[in-house]
């Protein structure tokens, strides 16, 4: 029965057997086609890219279905993929101003030059379980009138007015780039023009340094943080991002924008002396806008916070924007007091890559040092046991 | 990768030994720096690997940057060749690197190990390659690295004996077993990574190469061969290694490390080697234990240290 206690080869592959046929299911239901997850789960396919640091669709999809539906497997197998691949150069920073929007929302102003668009979003949806989309029958709702978000098609009638904003709700979903030739200034650029915000940092031509080819140092600089943060987990953004909201380095945040859409990548090409377009890639950025007192040096005036994420996640760009603006505390002479604030705390736990190997590391043996603290705790409690009869005979004596 | 799939999609393909040769340029020069200052954490841009990190990312990192394709490669696993993440590192250097293995210390020219130095005595040539979960030996006595880094430049290591004379004005004794901390050539002050500090002496003087690898702390360290290596103590409570009062039951070795094996619920349990072909190797020659007996020193000892498992079928790795 000890045999239990070693590996063995054989059920290891037994092992990856079963979770080959785990991960394929019900043998009489027809296999999942990486389409269907990069057009049906396409958020799930946003955050593999986001967090896997890896932009392909089709890649993100594939991860995601070789690990059943695990996100952060998923990214996990992105990441593992992306280490490999050659590096020819970087891009041109990409210009989100430019962006051809698909959503772009401000909290900051009712209505503003490009104004406000809803694109498609959870916001404002009722959180009813549409039992229509419980098919994948042919009478499945129409995405045509808006079905299927739990609002019933009485209430979403093609040419509807939304009640909601300023502006009518497009009657079906735009096809992307008809939208592109509207100007949408970034919110931060208007509130610049009148010196109320603080501005954009200039470059000064320093290449960021690239946490994936250089280990983390600290102090960290704000491209570096940023670039952990882009990366790091949703799920512990968002928590550390609401804990500034409570109270725990609280930075008084307002969401000046959130755009969605999508923007050119361009490389300079040395040999063509000028910038070649590679494509496009969506991506979400939340700027926040949140108080700053001022200081000796600075009037008072608005200071920023900054997300960008791979596709379109508002959560975590927000979430991203908070965590990015509560690092900040030092330049901006604010006082210390919540783990938002750490950059050691932060930067060192965000990657759950890195998190949930470790933490899953404890499922392998560990019976060597096992064995030395059972070695450890049976001497003590045998001293322990020793002791009192000491102490017994010193009273008796 | 042989299932149809979307056309845009790259052409999946890895060089020898998985990592680029870009990667493994930049681990040697860090291999080479750690080589060049005995103990001490050079910083290296640790990739993802396609295992987890804690799994053995820094180990399997190093060894790949120095991998040749006429190396043999051996891996261990709380001494044994045979548990699931050595089994698991060892198939994925034979199938990225196509080198020869073998679960034979002395036929190995590296040696990756997690928790164990092999009990047969290493020799010159050989390389053996440390995984390392936390390489910050000061770690749990300061979280943060800025200051750990301060007082390793500053040789201040004051932290570190007020931790172990605690320990003695408290227990009696110094209650670290694992993961010992030792100093190396009279200066760095270094995380051994969790062995127990039965492994410590090996690492004194021993002619073999070894390396260190942290993945997920982007951390790679090195003692040279011919090495000082001296486990932290006071001159009143000297070092000293675990010593265990019974033989392996398998082949009756003393002076080793053994693992204790439960036997039933009724609190019967043996012990036997942690090292593998250690044991192996002294069972074919002829050793026995007190276990080997009823079944003849050929028959039982393989079932355990076998690479067959007769379990698992329902899936759960035991």
């Amino acid at each position: 029965m000890y045999v239990a206690v070693k590996g063995g080869e054989a059920a290891i592959r037994n092992a990856h057997a079963l979770l080959a046929k785990k991960r394929r299911g019900e043998e009489s239901v027809p296999e999942i086609g990486l389409d269907q997850i990069s057009g049906q789960l396409s958020l799930a396919v946003d955050r593999v890219m986001a967090e896997g640091s890896l932009y392909d669709r089709d890649l993100a999809a594939l991860a995601i279905k070789q690990a059943r539906g695990d996100l952060i497997e998923a990214i996990f197998l992105a990441r593992a993929f992306r280490t490999t691949l050659p590096r020819f150069g970087a891009s041109e920073p990409v210009d989100t101003g430019a962006m051809r929007i698909a959503r772009r929302i401000s909290a900051t102003f009712k209505d503003l030059p490009g104004g406000q668009v809803l694109g498609p979003t959870f916001d404002y949806t009722h959180r009813l379980m549409d039992e229509r989309l419980a098919t994948n029958a042919a009478d499945a709702p129409s995405p045509r009138g808006g079905e299927g978000w739990g609002e019933g098609p009485e209430r979403r009638e093609p040419g509807a007015v939304s009640t909601v904003g300023s502006l009518p709700s497009p009657p079906a979903p735009l096809p992307q780039g008809e939208r592109g030739v509207v100007q949408m200034p970034r919110v931060t650029d208007l509130l610049g023009d009148e010196g109320l915000i603080e501005g954009s940092p200039a470059d000064d031509g320093t290449p960021p340094r690239d946490l994936t080819r250089e280990p983390l140092a600290f102090p960290a600089d704000r491209p570096l943080r940023l670039q952990a943060l882009a990366r790091g987990d949703e799920g512990f953004l968002l928590a550390l991002g609401y804990s500034t909201q409570r109270g725990y380095a609280r930075t008084h945040p307002f969401v000046g924008e959130i755009r969605f859409g999508t923007v050119e990548v361009s490389l300079h090409a040395e040999e063509l002396g000028f910038a070649v377009p590679l494509g496009e890639i969506e991506l979400t950025e939340c700027q926040s806008v949140n108080q700053f007192k001022g200081s000796a040096s600075e009037p008072p005036q608005f200071t920023r916070g900054y997300g960008l994420v791979f596709g379109q996640s508002e959560r975590k760009a927000m979430s991203m924007a908070l965590v990015d603006r509560s690092l900040r505390f030092k330049e901006l002479g604010e006082e210390k007091s919540a783990p938002a604030q750490d950059e050691e705390f932060v930067l060192s736990h965000c990657d759950n890559v890195q998190a949930t190997g470790f933490v899953e590391h404890l499922k392998l043996p560990h019976y060597v040092d096992f064995q030395a603290e059972l070695d450890l705790i049976r001497r003590m409690r045998a001293e322990a046991e020793a002791a009192p009869r000491e102490d017994l005979k010193e009273a008796a004596e | 990768m042989n299932a149809p799939v979307a056309s845009s999609m790259p052409a999946i393909t890895y060089n020898f030994a998985y990592l680029d040769e870009q990667t493994k340029r930049m681990i040697r020069r860090a291999i080479l720096k750690a080589i060049a200052i005995p103990g001490y954490q050079v910083p290296f841009a640790s990739r993802e690997m396609p295992m987890p990190y804690g799994w053995g990312t820094g180990g399997v990192q190093v060894t790949a940057a120095i991998l040749g394709a006429d190396d043999v490669l051996k891996v261990i696993d709380q001494g044994s060749d045979d548990t699931t993440n050595a089994v698991a590192i060892r198939s994925f250097f034979e199938t990225t690197a196509g080198v020869a293995t073998t679960t034979r210390t002395q036929d190995a020219t590296i040696i990756q190990t997690r928790h164990r130095i092999p009990e047969a005595e290493l020799k010159a040539g050989q390389t053996i390659v440390f995984q390392v979960p936390i390489p910050e030996p000061l770690r749990y006595l300061e979280p943060r690295e800025t200051e750990t880094r301060r007082l390793h430049g500053l040789a201040d290591y004051g932290l570190m004996q007020v931790k172990l004379y605690e320990d003695i004005a408290r227990h009696g004794h110094i209650a670290t077993t694992y993961a010992y901390p030792v100093k190396v050539e009279g200066r760095y002050v270094m995380d051994p990574s969790p062995i127990p500090k039965f492994d410590n002496p090996k690492m004194n003087d021993s002619p073999a190469l070894q390396l260190f690898g942290a993945g997920r702390e982007k951390r790679i360290y090195a003692i040279p061969p011919y090495t000082q290596v001296v486990s932290l103590d006071f001159e009143d409570h000297p070092f000293k290694v675990q010593a265990f009062r019974q033989p392996c039951a398998l082949c009756g070795a003393t002076g080793v490390y053994l693992d204790e094996v439960i036997l039933d619920d009724r609190g019967k349990r043996m012990f036997v080697c942690s090292d593998t072909d250690h044991c192996a190797t002294r069972q074919a020659e002829g050793h026995t234990g007190e276990m080997s007996a009823p079944y003849g020193a050929g028959a039982a000892a393989p079932a355990l240290h076998g690479a067959e498992s007769h379990r698992g079928t329902d899936g759960a790795i035991p």
